[in-house]
């Protein structure tokens, strides 16, 4: 039994490798120097703001994507927002919603 | 119709200057005229690799400040007569790369050869952006372990932002070439997969050249796998990314060493 576990238990590195490079990819090419580059950041930072105003949002629940496909890319801003009743910033909100996502996409 | 060619990684040790020189003798064995250009000032190695370390009279830095011309510093192949080679200076510095000096030889270049190899430097500096700025095309070499996809990642944002072709808001051709791959240990899940390259990086594949001591052994006697051994695997990865590169359409597979008729007939397959 215990060689059977060992076969399983065994991760493989890969996927392990190519989720950590999506993940520092979609960053890097976010704030990435060049021009492209830069109006996706200012549009990453604009509607932060916009969201910011309205609700209390927590930096950690906040997942920023940016693919780059053939044809175009994708900014992808998933926030989770807390249950969206009258809350005022800085009050901490009483109920949870599950996920709100707000994806905001760029073509 | 020239095409100006850049081999490009970030990263170092990726296999760069094994891949102009392979990429170059196999099309120029194909009946095309190649130039090989080293950019890496300071730091050449395309001379050695080649076998012609002996040969290097004048460089591109001497051309580029007039102290000789082109046909002076362009060394010939002697195994195949299309093939020649612009070798980089090992004295001077990066900055006697001038962006003028490069676009005019490049441009002479340009009217004698099909096509023109420009062998980057790694990094990210001077060198390299001389290296792709006059590119048509460019072809990024990634093996499949995370630092050097990042790398390559980062380089592809500079080739659709800071060449000549991006400042006219051309698209700049790339072409992903994956070496040192070893089928294995991506078959386990030890190693970054083909697909997973792909999709992170989303450009598309000019070949697969299997990890592979043919390639050593090659550069140790100072000529491209594809002249040294062209039967092995990486030699004939090599070819089929060649053929690819002048327009043909071939499916991409990873060669095996030839064994038998077995491994013949049970060549992976992939995408």
């Amino acid at each position: 039994m215990t060689f059977l576990s060992n076969i399983f238990k065994r991760r493989s590195s890969a996927p392990v490798a190519r989720d950590r490079l999506q993940i520092l990819l979609a960053h890097e090419r976010i704030s990435g120097g060049d021009g492209k580059d830069d109006l996706l950041a200012q549009l990453h930072r604009e509607i932060m703001e916009v969201i910011k105003r309205h609700v209390v949002v927590d930096q950690d629940k906040v997942q920023i994507k940016l693919d780059r496909g053939a044809h175009c890319s994708t900014l992808e801003i998933d926030v989770e927002v807390p249950g969206l009743t009258d809350v005022k910033p800085g009050e901490k909100p009483t109920i949870q919603a599950a996920s709100a996502p707000a994806d905001a996409k760029k073509a | 119709m020239s095409k100006v060619l850049v081999v490009t990684s970030g990263k170092g040790g990726v296999g760069k200057t094994t891949t102009t020189a392979a990429l170059g003798a196999a099309l120029a064995q194909n009946g095309q005229s190649v130039v090989l250009v080293d950019f890496d000032v300071g730091l050449r190695n395309l001379d050695l690799v080649m076998g012609a370390e002996r040969r290097v009279v004048f460089d591109l830095i001497n051309v580029i400040q007039g102290d000789a011309n082109l046909a002076q510093a362009l060394i010939k192949d002697k195994r195949v007569p299309s093939l020649s080679l612009l070798p980089a200076s090992q004295t001077r510095d990066k900055d006697a790369l001038t962006a003028e000096g490069v676009a005019k030889v490049i441009e002479e270049l340009r009217k004698k050869f099909d096509w023109v190899i420009c062998d980057s430097p790694a990094g990210i500096e001077r060198g390299a952006q001389m290296a792709m700025y006059h590119a048509d095309m460019a072809v990024i070499v990634t093996n499949p372990e995370v630092s050097s996809v990042r790398d390559s990642d980062r380089i592809i944002g500079m080739l659709d932002s800071t060449t000549e072709k991006a400042k006219k808001g051309e698209k700049m051709e790339k072409h992903l070439l994956l070496t040192r791959y070893d089928p294995q240990r991506a078959s386990r899940g030890d190693m970054l997969g083909t697909d997973d390259v792909l999709e992170i990086l989303s450009i598309p594949l000019l070949g697969i050249i299997p990890e592979s001591g043919d390639v050593l052994r090659a550069s140790n006697v100072g000529a491209p796998v594809t002249i040294a051994e062209p039967e092995s695997a990486a030699a004939r990865a090599y070819n089929d990314a060649a053929r690819r590169l002048a327009g043909e359409k071939l499916e991409v597979t990873i060669p095996t060493e030839r064994k038998g008729l077995f491994d013949w007939l049970f060549k992976r397959r992939v995408s």
